[in-house]
């Protein structure tokens, strides 16, 4: 935004700020929006983690006794959306797919530059306005789902305000969709065949296409909300003639995928870390990229086991049982692979590595219990209730969020030409690994024992639990100050990268740390085998292996 | 094999759930023990074989090598495609017989709520014994869904209350609408749930089997008191239910009050 120039610079003016004042300002450098999008998506982590804050110290007791009861409201609409719209989502698709898009397809941008600068600067002040509704007028009230009629009813202004801020970051989802398409179909590097990509790029592609194909669906539907909340039409007000159904049908079309939208890219993103540190290739590359399609298209068709319990046909239930169902197998395989990678490799158990493992295990905890929530009668006792909140938690944050914080480990030397601590990494995964099951795991009993969600207040004979779970929620709180103090510490005072601490094979590490404008110093390298890892088996480096490893490869 | 057998005792051995008191809620437990054994086997293997690799696979001092260069395994990719996919279609045919046996599957409404109600009912689990002649037992319950309240009315004695009384062993089923919001009526022992929507009718069947006094729990978010919304099923024994019946019945006649008790 700023269009000063640093004083000190002695090189030519240029149109763009050059120092980190250019973080600030609408570049359109792919790696500068990158870490724009990932340190304001941390900014509202931050945020909406202080909000699951408050939810967690409301619950240690079961009265009403921290906040008002409209405010209990506010604060659990505002954290899912927080986390979810601005923090999940831009991180693992418009950090780190802008980041990394590029290099990976041998581009030296991305295919829009100032589309995408845009899509980045509508989250800034869409947040904002989230956040302060609170301070102004009270936040929206109906829960991140804003179901009508509640919705309709609640205060107007805030619902209003939680409508055209996710609408502004529903835009930059589908410019930042739009442009990762183009960028990975249109800007690849000659010769560069689309089946020897990285993975990250097929999971960013698939997810694109969601966020292409959902999103106008929630934009459209938000739309008619408003209309039935300022104008007082009738789409979804029951006494004017609407149906609620209806709305909950076209939210999820978008919502469910939305799942997708968080958890592709992360599945992505594990694909290039755990090679990297197994020191092997992704094992099965091909079925990899089958079943990102598979679960993009099945995505699209499992919304309605949102609305087990909201009046549906039973055939309906039907189908979109056996369909939820059904994308356990190609998230199956996924998994497996990912097993077979580590199987045989010679794993560094560093900080990246560490996340990425304890995202494949909350993730399958999650998987399973999300085919048992697919079930229609196991669903029905459950739907609403604290059981639904753990599942999603565990994919969400022990899924995408531990990814997050992997790729960070992974990719830091690239960002800043530093190495960050592993003592205190390591530290950090601990803390969150143990504070997140500590918080979340209980919560499935809770929920089967009779806690629906989103209350403020709740039987006392579920106290116990619910203080264990706050504690494991505290234990996360605190995990992030390891977290942060290296971040910045290492950023002023780390070691030195140099251009490929990890020896890895994809583009990006073929550059200096960090990168330079436009990435390549010369032609982008061609990367044909970017999981080329490993020394075959007929060929052991006999010097680098022991007896054991030879007994047990057959010799 | 070990796996197997430790996931089928935690499956068979370790209860989470609160005690089931309506004819269905066995079949749900049922369901639940299933699910939780597969899933148990399906955690612990995994889990096992990533901490195993973690620990065998690690890199020791000294080793500066890469692994082995596998890429893939067609047949191994194969096999634990087509587990997974057996494993679910099983899994989802077993809950649709599970479902069917609770009376999920059951075309609602126009079978056994007679020709009096013209507007279409929407949804809801119909009864937990189909087989057995509803139309002629069950107790109707019209329920009432407010912010934030329920409210139980018996049309046949015209008794309103803010507790809901119904006697074991014999169908009920509720007939429920919503004033304001979307709220829903849930009674964790009876592992029932169902949407009340406004503007849309819906219907809920179950037969309690064992007495007692069970929460009614709200689980829709519908406004600021709705961790508040709550009320009590009482199951209680056909006798004393009759007596709360005869109690607090206003319009009904005294016979006829007798003919429903005992029929």
């Amino acid at each position: 935004m700023t269009i000063s120039l640093p004083p000190e610079t002695s090189s030519p003016p240029r149109l763009q700020p050059s120092g980190w004042l250019r973080y600030f300002s609408f570049s359109v450098d792919h790696k500068v929006i990158g870490l724009q999008y990932l340190v304001c998506g941390f900014v509202f982590y931050l945020i909406g983690g202080a909000l699951a804050g408050a939810i967690r110290t409301e619950l240690t007791s079961p009265v009403s006794d921290f906040m008002a009861r409209d405010v209990y409201n506010q604060v659990l609409t505002l954290h899912g959306t927080v986390m979810i719209f601005l923090w999940i989502v831009p991180v693992v698709n418009g950090a780190f797919g802008n980041y990394l898009i590029p290099f990976y397809v041998g581009a030296r941008d991305m295919a829009f530059p100032r589309l995408n600068a845009v899509a980045f600067w509508l989250i800034p002040p869409a947040g904002l306005m989230l956040i302060t509704s609170y301070f102004l007028t009270g936040a929206a009230q109906s829960g991140w789902t804003a179901y009508p009629p509640l919705s309709i009813t609640t205060p107007a202004t805030g619902q209003i305000i939680w409508i055209l801020s996710v609408l502004l970051l529903g835009g930059s989802s589908i410019f930042g969709g739009i442009n990762f398409i183009a960028t990975i179909l249109k800007l690849r590097r000659p010769s560069l065949k689309l089946m020897q990509l990285p993975m990250y790029c097929w999971a960013m592609l698939g997810t694109s296409i969601l966020v292409v194909l959902s999103t106008p669906v929630l934009a459209g539907t938000l739309v008619l909300l408003s209309f039935d909340i300022v104008a007082h039409t009738g789409f979804f007000n029951p006494t004017l003639g609407g149906n609620v159904v209806v709305y909950q049908h076209l939210f999820w079309f978008y919502s469910h995928p939305a799942v997708y939208i968080m958890v592709l890219p992360a599945f992505g993103l594990v694909s290039e870390i755990l090679p990297v540190h197994a020191r092997k290739p992704l094992f099965g590359y091909v079925t990899m990229v089958y079943s990102i399609m598979a679960i993009v298209v099945l995505g699209l068709i499992v919304w309605a086991h949102h609305m087990f319990t909201s009046g549906t046909p039973p055939w309906m239930r039907l189908f979109f049982t056996i369909a939820t169902a059904f994308i356990a197998v190609p998230t199956g395989i996924k998994f497996f692979n990912w097993l077979a990678t580590l199987w045989g490799g010679r794993i560094s158990l560093n900080s990246a590595m560490l996340f990425s493992c304890g995202f494949i295990v909350n993730f399958v905890l999650g998987g399973i219990t999300g085919v048992a929530l697919a079930q229609v009668p196991f669903d029905i006792h459950v739907h609403d209730t604290y059981f639904v909140v753990a599942h999603f938690h565990y994919i969400v944050f022990g899924g995408s969020v531990f990814v997050i914080f992997a790729s960070i480990y992974h990719w830091y030397p690239k960002f800043t030409g530093r190495m960050l601590n592993e003592d205190l990494g390591r530290l950090h995964c601990a803390l969150t690994f143990i504070g997140f099951n500590l918080c979340f795991g209980p919560q499935h009993w809770l929920g089967l024992n009779g806690m629906p969600r989103r209350v403020a207040e709740y039987d006392p004979q579920f106290t116990l639990i619910n203080q264990i779970s706050s504690v494991g929620a505290l234990l996360m709180a605190i995990s992030t100050l390891p977290f942060l103090w290296n971040v910045i510490h290492s950023a002023l005072s780390g070691p030195v990268a140099g251009d490929n601490p990890w020896k890895a094979l994809t583009p990006e590490w073929l550059t200096s740390s960090p990168p330079p404008v436009e990435n390549w110093i010369g032609e982008a390298p061609l990367v044909e085998e970017p999981y080329g890892y490993g020394v075959p088996p007929d060929e052991l480096d006999l010097t680098a292996t022991s007896g054991r490893d030879l007994w047990s490869s057959g010799k | 094999m070990v796996l197997a057998l430790g996931g089928l005792w935690i499956g068979q051995n370790i209860n989470l759930l609160p005690i089931d008191a309506s004819a269905n809620a066995p079949i749900y437990d049922e369901l639940f023990k299933v699910l939780f054994t597969i899933g148990s086997i399906l955690f612990i293997g995994i889990v096992g074989l990533l901490v195993f690799s973690l620990i065998r696979f690690r890199r020791r001092s000294g080793q500066l090598g890469d692994g082995l260069a596998i890429e893939g395994n067609l047949p191994l990719e194969i096999f634990w495609t087509a587990v997974p996919a057996v494993v679910v279609l099983f899994v989802g045919l077993y809950s649709y017989d599970i479902y069917d046996r609770m009376g999920g599957m059951v075309p609602l409404a126009h079978d056994h709520m007679g020709e009096a109600h013209d507007e279409q009912i929407w949804g809801g689990i119909s009864s937990g014994s189909i087989e057995s002649a509803i139309a002629t037992n069950a107790l109707p319950v019209e329920v009432t869904a407010m912010q934030f309240a329920f409210l139980f009315h018996y049309p046949e004695g015209d008794i309103t209350s803010g507790e809901l009384h119904v006697p074991a062993d014999r169908p009920i089923t509720l007939r429920m609408e919503a004033k304001d919001v979307i709220h829903a009526f849930w009674v964790p022992e009876f592992r029932l749930k169902q949407d009340v929507i406004p503007g849309q009718p819906t219907q809920l069947s179950f037969t309690p089997t064992r007495t007692g006094r069970y929460p009614i729990v709200c689980a829709e978010l519908c406004g600021p008191y709705h961790g508040g919304m709550r009320s009590t099923v009482v199951v209680e024994s056909p006798e004393d239910w009759d007596s709360w019946y005869r109690d607090n019945a206003k319009a009904a006649p005294e016979d006829e009050t007798l003919t429903i008790a005992n029929a």
